[in-house]
C-alpha cells in the first residue's frame, strides 16, 4: 500500500435549513473551497471521486451522488457511492484512502452531504430510525435517541456515570463550537441548562443530542508525490480501522474485552462486555487504526480527537472505546478535564483541562449533523488542526491548539454497528 | 439538582404550530433582468409521498405467530447452546441452523429510557417506556414496551417484569409488553 495524504478540505456552513441550495450547490461550496486552498491542483488532475450520503428518504432522489459528480464537473471519471449511516462520511473518507493506498488514483475527492431539513424533525427520527430492525427493533419505539438513553443507562449503572458527567460534554461541545464559524449551533451554555432543558429519552435532553442540519464537506486526498507538489503543509494518513457490530443491540454479547495495547486482562475481570454499555466496533475500529499507526498508547501519542459525539453518552462511550481511559472511567475523565480545550474558560474547575482535546471543533453535538458530510467535516477541521491552519479557516485562532501534530477521527453508525477511526498526522 | 420531567410533551416554544401545508400558487412573477434572478428567493413547494408496503417477516414470521398465541419465542443454536432472545435464524457464532423454543413470561429490566419524544409514526404515543428484558437461561435481551410505571423514576434496572399480550394481535412486536411483576 502506498503512503496517503490529504491535501486540502472544505466545508458548507452546516445550518437547519439550506432552502436556497440544492445537494449539489452544497457539494460545490465545499469542493470549491477545498480548490481553492490548493491552487496547484488543476481539475485534470483529479482521478475520481467518491460520493456519501446517508438516506435517499430525506432527498427523495436516487443516484444523488453521481448528480454531485457532474455538478462539480468531475464526469467521466470513476465515482461510487458509499453509505454506512452516521459512519457514512467516516467510510467515505476511507474509500478515498483505499482509492490512493491501492494505487487506483493519485487524486481522489471525497464528498459527502446530507439534506435533511426537507421533512420535519419527527419525521426526521422515523427515517433516521428505519436504519434499526424494521422487524423487532423500529416498530417498537423507533427512535435513536430512545435506544442510546438505554445504553446510557445502563452505562450508568455498571460504572456510576452520571447525568451532570454527560452535561460537561455539551458544555464544552457548545463552547468550543462557539468559535467555529461554520458550526451549527454556538453556544455558552452550563451544566443546569443541559439538565433543564426538555426531556427527549430520559435521561438524555435535548442539549445532550444533536440536531439535523443540511451541509456538505469535501477532502482531496493524493499520494505522496503529488502531495507534495500541491502542498508545503500536506497531512498523512497513518491508520485506518473499521469495526461493526449488530444491528439489534439487544443481541450484544457478554464477552471479554477487546485490550488495548495500555490495558491487561486484569483491568476488567468482572466486565461483561461490550454489553449495551460499550461499542465493541469503535474498540475494534481504534485498535487497527492504533496497529498501523505505531500508537500504543493513545492519551500519550495522540494530540487531539474530533469524534462522534450525536449523543454526549455517546462521547463518554468514546473514550473508552479509544482507550483514551478504562471501561467505566469515561464519566471521571470527562469531570477531570482531561477532553477539554486548555486556552478555553468553561466556567468550572477542571485540573487536568487540556490533556487531550475531543471535538475542539464542537463536534456534532454544536456544529450539526448533516450525516453524509459529517466524518467528512470532522477530516477537514482535523486537517487545519494539524496544518495549523485554523486562523486562516475560522478567521480567528482561538481554536487552533499549540500540539496538534497528530489527530483522530472517528465516525458512528447505529448503536454502534459500523465505526470508524482513521489517524491523521502532520506530513511534512 | 432539581428534576424536571414533564408529564406530557412540552412546547417547543411560544410561536405559532408550524403547520406543513400552504398556498396553491398559479403564477409566478418574473423580472425582465435575468440578471436579477441569482437573488430571487427559492420556490419551496410540498409533495406528499405515500406508499403501501408489502412488509414480508420471512423466516422470523413465527414469532409473531408466537406472540399471537401469547407464546414469546426465541431461537437456540444445538451446537452452541448459545440462546437469542430476539430470534435469528442462523448462529452468530458457528453460522448453523438455530431452532425455536419458548421464552419464559417472566424476565428482569436490563435497562430502560422513557420516551418524551419520538419518530413521527410514535409521536402519538409519547411519553413511552422502552425496556431491554433479560431473560433467566438466555444469552441475549429483548426490546419491548413498558407498562404501569408513572415516572422513570419509578423504573429500576433489576426490576422483575412480566409479559403481557394484546388480546387483538396486530402482528408486530409490541403484541407482546411488559409490567411490573414486583
Amino acid at each position: 500500500m502506498r503512503p496517503v495524504y490529504m491535501v486540502s478540505g472544505g466545508v458548507s456552513k452546516f445550518e437547519k435549513a439550506r432552502p436556497d441550495a440544492t445537494f449539489q450547490k452544497m457539494v460545490k461550496e465545499s469542493f470549491d473551497y477545498a480548490m481553492n486552498d490548493v491552487p496547484r491542483l488543476k481539475h485534470s488532475m483529479i482521478d475520481g471521486s467518491v460520493a456519501s450520503y446517508f438516506s435517499d428518504h430525506f432527498s427523495r432522489q436516487l443516484m444523488a451522488g453521481i448528480m454531485a459528480v457532474d455538478y462539480l464537473g468531475l464526469c467521466p471519471k470513476p465515482n461510487k457511492r458509499i453509505e454506512g449511516g452516521g459512519a457514512t462520511g467516516g467510510l467515505c473518507f476511507q474509500a478515498g484512502w483505499e482509492a490512493i493506498a491501492s494505487g487506483r488514483m493519485n487524486v481522489c475527492v471525497a464528498f459527502g452531504f446530507e439534506t435533511m431539513s426537507h421533512v420535519p424533525t419527527w419525521k426526521g427520527n422515523e427515517f433516521i430510525a428505519l436504519a434499526s430492525d424494521v422487524n423487532f427493533d423500529y416498530p417498537v419505539g423507533g427512535f435513536y435517541s430512545g435506544y442510546y438513553a438505554m445504553m446510557v443507562n445502563r452505562h450508568m449503572h455498571e460504572f456510576g456515570t452520571t447525568v451532570e458527567q454527560l452535561a460537561m460534554v455539551s458544555v464544552k461541545n457548545h463552547m468550543n463550537a462557539y468559535g467555529n464559524p461554520y458550526a451549527q449551533k454556538r453556544r455558552k451554555l452550563t451544566i443546569a441548562d443541559v439538565r433543564n432543558s426538555a426531556m427527549v429519552a430520559y435521561p438524555l435532553t435535548l442539549l445532550d443530542i444533536c440536531v439535523m442540519s443540511d451541509g456538505a464537506a469535501t477532502c482531496i486526498l493524493a499520494d505522496e508525490e503529488t502531495a507534495f507538489k500541491l502542498t508545503d503543509h500536506p497531512v498523512k494518513i497513518t491508520g485506518v480501522g473499521t469495526g461493526t457490530d449488530m444491528m439489534r443491540m439487544s443481541d450484544r454479547p457478554h464477552g471479554e474485552v477487546l485490550l488495548a495495547p495500555n490495558e491487561k486482562k486484569s483491568d476488567y475481570r468482572n466486565l461483561k462486555y461490550p454489553g449495551v454499555h460499550s461499542f465493541r466496533a469503535g474498540r475494534s475500529a481504534g485498535l487497527q487504526a492504533y496497529k498501523m499507526a505505531g500508537v500504543t498508547d493513545p492519551l500519550k501519542q495522540i494530540d487531539f480527537v474530533e469524534l462522534h459525539d450525536a449523543y454526549t453518552s455517546s462521547e463518554i462511550q468514546t473514550y473508552e472505546d479509544l482507550a483514551l481511559c478504562k471501561y467505566g472511567d469515561g464519566g471521571k475523565f470527562v469531570e477531570a478535564g482531561y477532553p477539554f480545550m486548555p486556552q478555553i474558560d468553561y466556567g468550572m474547575k477542571l485540573p487536568k483541562k487540556g490533556t487531550i482535546p475531543v471535538n475542539p471543533s464542537g463536534g456534532l453535538i454544536a456544529c450539526g449533523h448533516p450525516v453524509g458530510a459529517t466524518g467528512l467535516m470532522q477530516a477537514v477541521f482535523a486537517f487545519w488542526q494539524i496544518q495549523g491552519s485554523i486562523k486562516k479557516h475560522y478567521g480567528d485562532s482561538e481554536l487552533q491548539l499549540k500540539k496538534a501534530n497528530r489527530g483522530l477521527i472517528h465516525s458512528h453508525a447505529g448503536t454502534g454497528t459500523y465505526v470508524t477511526v482513521s489517524i491523521m498526522e502532520r506530513g511534512w | 439538582m432539581a428534576k424536571k420531567i414533564p408529564t406530557k410533551r412540552p412546547a417547543a416554544s411560544s410561536k405559532f404550530e408550524e403547520l406543513m401545508t400552504g398556498t396553491t400558487v398559479f403564477n409566478v412573477p418574473l423580472p425582465a433582468d435575468l440578471k436579477a434572478l441569482k437573488g430571487m428567493s427559492p420556490i419551496v413547494i410540498k409533495q406528499p409521498y405515500n406508499i403501501e408496503y408489502l412488509h414480508s417477516y420471512g423466516q422470523d414470521s413465527p414469532f409473531f405467530a408466537g406472540l399471537s398465541n401469547k407464546k414469546i419465542l426465541g431461537t437456540t443454536c444445538p451446537k452452541c447452546d448459545y440462546t437469542w432472545a430476539t430470534p435469528r435464524l442462523a448462529c452468530t457464532q458457528c453460522g448453523g441452523e438455530t431452532d425455536w423454543v419458548e421464552l419464559p413470561q417472566t424476565g428482569r429490566v436490563h435497562t430502560f429510557t422513557t420516551c418524551y419524544f419520538g419518530g413521527e409514526e410514535f409521536l402519538k404515543e409519547t411519553p413511552f417506556h422502552l425496556v431491554l428484558v433479560e431473560f433467566d437461561g438466555v444469552d441475549t435481551l429483548l426490546l419491548s414496551r413498558l407498562l404501569g410505571p408513572e415516572q422513570p423514576e419509578d423504573i429500576r434496572i433489576g426490576m422483575k417484569v412480566k409479559a403481557k399480550f394484546r388480546r387483538n394481535s396486530q402482528l408486530k412486536p409490541t403484541d407482546v409488553y411488559f409490567v411490573p411483576a414486583e
